[in-house]
C-alpha cells in the first residue's frame, strides 16, 4: 500500500546541512497497524510527513498503491491526500475559530459532496469517536482528550485508506491515550492501515509492526 | 463552502479587534473618499435635474478654428445665426435647443443690489430640459416673436427679490438693469455646476442685449440637441457632421489663415473632454494621468492592508497547514483568502456607504454648490461595489498567494 524506498532527507541553510532520514526502506501493507519509535529528534515526524505526503524527500521513490508520486502536481497530491489519507497531529491542529462539526466537515470541503452530505458524514464521524454530543462546541471548550477525538473524527470523515497518527497520544494521559489507541485500533480492525509515531514503548507494542529510528537511520 | 470561508473571515475580525478597527477604518475612509468623488462625477456628467435627458442629447458648444498644421487655434461659442442654419435644421433630433452661456447683471431692491446670472433661451430650451415649473409657465413662440419682455426667474431669486413670505410672484414686474420684465414663471434652480442650463434668470432670445441678431460663425450662444434615443445619436452626429462640411469657405472668416472648421455635436461627457484635450494623445495621456491618481488612492492603502494582511495570515499557518494536509490544493486557499478579503472590504464598503451618504448630505446641505444634488444612485452604488471588488482583490491577492505556497511540514509547526 505505502512503498518507501532509498528515501533520504535532507535539511539545507546558508551554513549547514542535516541529514534527517537516510537510506529509509519501508513497506506498509494494506491493513497493517505500524508504528515508529526513536528518540526525539530521530527523524519519526520527518518519516511520517513524507508518507503523508506533507514533505517531500530529497532522494528516493514513494509508491501509494503501487503509483510513484514524485512527478504529481500539487492539484494531484492534494486530491491524493484528499482520499486516501487521514491525518491524526499531536497538537491537534484543530481551527478553533471553527465548531467541532465545522472542523471535522474540513476534508469534505474539497470534494464534491453536498452540504447536507457533508453534515451527515461529520455526524457519522463524530458518532464513532463519541463526540456527537460535542458538534456545536468550540476547540477552546474541550479537553485534550476530547480535541484529539475530534482530531480523529476529522481524519477519518472522508473513510481514507491510511491514518497517520504523529504522536496522537503525546499530549495526554495515559487513560486518555488508551482511550485514543482503543479508537486506533478499533478503525484498525475496520479495515484502516495505520502508521503512527510513537515514543511510547508500550503503546507501540500493541501494534502489528514496530519500525525504529535512530538519528535518521531504520535500525529495526 | 463559502459559508464555512465566511465564518472563518468573521471570526478572524473578532479575535482582534484593534487590529480589524485599523483594517476597516482605511478600506472605509479609502472607499469613502472614492465613493464621494464618484458621487460627484456623476453629479457633473449624469443625467440630472434639469438635464435629465442627458443621455440622448448632444452639445454643440464651441467652434474651432485652426490652421492647417493644427499650429494656432482660435475657439469660442457659437452664433444664433449659425446654430439656427446648421443645428435647428437637423432632421435626425427630436428638438433642437438654443441658449447663451450664462451672463452677469444686477438688480436692485431697496437699494439693495443683487447680482444675478442671466441667460437667454428659446422655446425649445423648456421641452429639451426637464424645469420643474413651481409657478407660471415657460414663455412661448408668441412672447419670442413679439420679444416680450417676459422672464423667468428661480426660486432662489424669487426669494432674494421678492421676499420668502409672498403668494404669488408670476405677473409681478422685476427690474433687471433698467428694464421691467414681467415674471412669467418660476423655476427650482439648476445647480451652477451644470453651467448649460444654470442660471437665476431665463429671458427669451429676443429681449433685450441678447445680441442675437449678430452675424458670421461665432457668437455667445450654444445648442443642445435632442435625439428621439440614445441610440440615434451617432445618425445625429452624422447628420451634423454633413451639415459643417457643406460650410463654404467664404462663409469662414479668416479662412486664409485658419481654414480648418471644427465644430461637433458631442456627449457632455465628450464635450467637457475635448475642452482639455485636442487629440487623441491627449485624451490617452489624461486617462493616464486620472488613472494614475485613482491608482495612488486605492495602491497605498491596498499596499498597507497587504502588510496587515500577510501578518495577520501568517497567523494562521497552522490552519493553512491543516487544510492542505486535508486535501485543499493551492488555489482553494487562494480563493479561501481571496474571498475572506473581499468579505471583509465589503464590510468596509457598507460602511462607506452610510459614511458616504452622511458626507454627501452635509455637502448638499451646506450650500457649498447651490441646487447640489449628490446623490447615492445606482451607478454610484454599483461603482462602490466594482471600487470594493478591485479593493479586495487588490489587498488580497498578493498574501493570498504568499500564504497558498506554504510548505505543509512548515506551516504545522508554528
Amino acid at each position: 500500500m505505502i512503498k518507501l524506498q532509498n528515501i533520504e532527507k535532507v535539511y539545507r541553510t546558508s551554513s549547514i546541512e542535516t541529514l534527517a532520514l537516510n537510506n529509509i526502506n519501508l513497506d506498509v501493507r494494506k491493513g497493517e497497524f505500524v508504528s515508529i519509535m526513536g528518540p526525539s529528534g530521530c527523524g519519526k515526524s520527518t518519516l511520517l510527513n513524507i508518507i503523508g505526503l506533507l514533505d517531500a524527500p530529497s532522494k528516493g521513490q514513494i509508491e501509494i498503491d503501487g503509483s510513484p508520486v514524485e512527478r504529481y502536481t500539487d492539484k494531484h497530491l492534494a486530491e491524493l491526500r484528499n482520499r486516501k489519507l487521514g491525518f491524526i497531529f499531536q497538537s491537534f491542529h484543530l481551527i478553533n475559530d471553527l465548531s467541532v462539526i465545522d472542523n471535522v466537515e474540513i476534508p469534505l470541503l474539497y470534494r464534491n459532496t453536498s452540504a447536507k452530505q457533508r453534515r451527515e458524514l461529520a455526524q457519522e464521524a463524530l458518532e464513532k469517536v463519541g463526540l456527537s454530543n460535542r458538534m456545536k462546541h468550540f476547540p477552546k471548550q474541550l479537553s485534550g482528550g476530547q480535541k484529539q477525538r475530534v482530531a480523529i473524527a476529522r481524519a477519518i470523515v472522508g473513510k481514507p485508506e491510511i491514518i497517520l497518527a504523529d504522536e496522537p497520544t503525546g499530549n495526554l494521559d495515559s487513560a486518555m491515550g488508551n482511550e485514543i489507541l482503543g479508537i486506533l485500533q478499533k478503525l484498525n480492525t475496520d479495515g484502516a492501515t495505520i502508521v503512527m509515531v510513537t515514543h511510547d514503548e508500550a503503546m507501540a507494542k500493541k501494534t502489528d509492526r514496530l519500525v525504529r529510528l535512530f538519528d535518521g537511520t531504520q535500525v529495526s | 463552502m463559502l459559508t464555512n470561508y465566511i465564518k472563518i473571515a468573521w471570526k478572524v475580525l473578532l479575535r482582534h479587534p484593534f487590529y480589524t478597527f485599523i483594517t476597516l477604518f482605511g478600506i472605509t475612509l479609502t472607499l469613502t473618499v472614492l465613493m464621494v468623488v464618484a458621487s460627484f462625477i456623476d453629479h457633473l456628467f449624469g443625467a440630472h435635474y434639469p438635464e435629465t435627458n442627458r443621455d440622448r442629447s448632444l452639445y454643440i458648444a464651441t467652434i474651432m478654428q485652426t490652421d492647417s498644421a493644427n499650429t494656432s487655434m482660435s475657439s469660442g461659442p457659437a452664433s444664433f445665426d449659425f446654430l439656427k442654419k446648421y443645428a435647428k435644421t437637423l432632421k435626425t433630433a427630436e428638438r433642437v435647443a438654443v441658449m447663451n452661456n450664462f451672463g452677469f447683471s444686477n438688480a436692485y431692491v431697496n437699494g439693495k443690489r443683487i447680482k444675478l446670472n442671466t441667460k437667454y433661451t428659446d422655446v425649445e430650451f423648456w421641452s429639451v430640459t426637464n424645469f420643474e415649473f413651481l409657478e407660471g409657465k415657460p414663455y412661448d413662440d408668441t412672447n419670442i416673436r413679439n420679444a416680450d419682455h417676459v422672464a423667468v426667474i428661480t426660486d432662489a431669486l424669487r426669494d432674494q427679490y421678492f421676499g420668502s413670505d409672498h403668494a404669488t410672484v408670476v405677473g409681478k414686474t422685476i427690474d433687471i438693469e433698467n428694464i421691467n420684465y414681467r415674471v412669467i414663471g418660476v423655476v427650482k434652480g439648476s445647480p451652477p455646476t451644470r453651467v448649460y442650463t444654470y442660471s437665476d434668470v431665463y429671458f427669451p432670445y429676443t429681449a433685450p442685449k441678447s445680441n442675437y441678431e449678430e452675424k458670421g460663425l461665432r457668437g455667445r450662444f450654444v445648442a443642445i440637441v435632442l435625439a428621439r434615443k440614445a441610440s440615434d445619436l451617432p445618425a445625429v452626429q452624422a447628420e451634423f457632421d454633413s451639415h459643417i462640411a457643406r460650410i463654404p469657405k467664404s462663409e469662414i472668416p479668416d479662412s486664409q489663415r485658419m481654414s480648418v472648421l471644427v465644430v461637433k455635436a458631442d456627449t457632455y461627457f465628450d464635450h467637457f473632454l475635448n475642452t482639455f484635450t485636442r487629440s487623441d494623445k491627449d485624451r490617452v495621456a489624461l486617462y493616464a494621468i486620472v488613472g494614475l491618481v485613482l491608482l495612488m488612492i486605492m495602491g497605498l492603502p491596498a499596499v498597507n492592508l497587504v502588510n496587515v494582511n500577510v501578518s495577520r495570515i501568517l497567523e494562521r499557518a497552522s490552519e493553512i497547514g491543516v487544510r492542505k494536509a486535508f486535501g485543499a490544493p493551492s488555489r482553494a486557499l487562494l480563493w479561501q483568502f481571496i474571498i475572506e478579503n473581499i468579505f471583509i472590504t465589503f464590510i468596509g464598503g457598507a460602511f462607506a456607504l452610510v459614511l458616504t451618504w452622511v458626507v454627501i448630505h452635509f455637502i448638499n446641505a451646506s450650500g457649498w454648490i447651490a441646487y447640489a444634488d449628490l446623490t447615492i444612485n445606482v451607478s454610484v452604488f454599483l461603482v462602490s461595489v466594482v471600487v470594493c471588488l478591485v479593493f479586495g482583490l487588490l489587498s488580497g491577492v498578493l498574501p493570498a498567494f504568499r500564504m497558498s505556497r506554504l510548505k505543509i511540514a512548515e506551516a504545522l509547526k508554528v
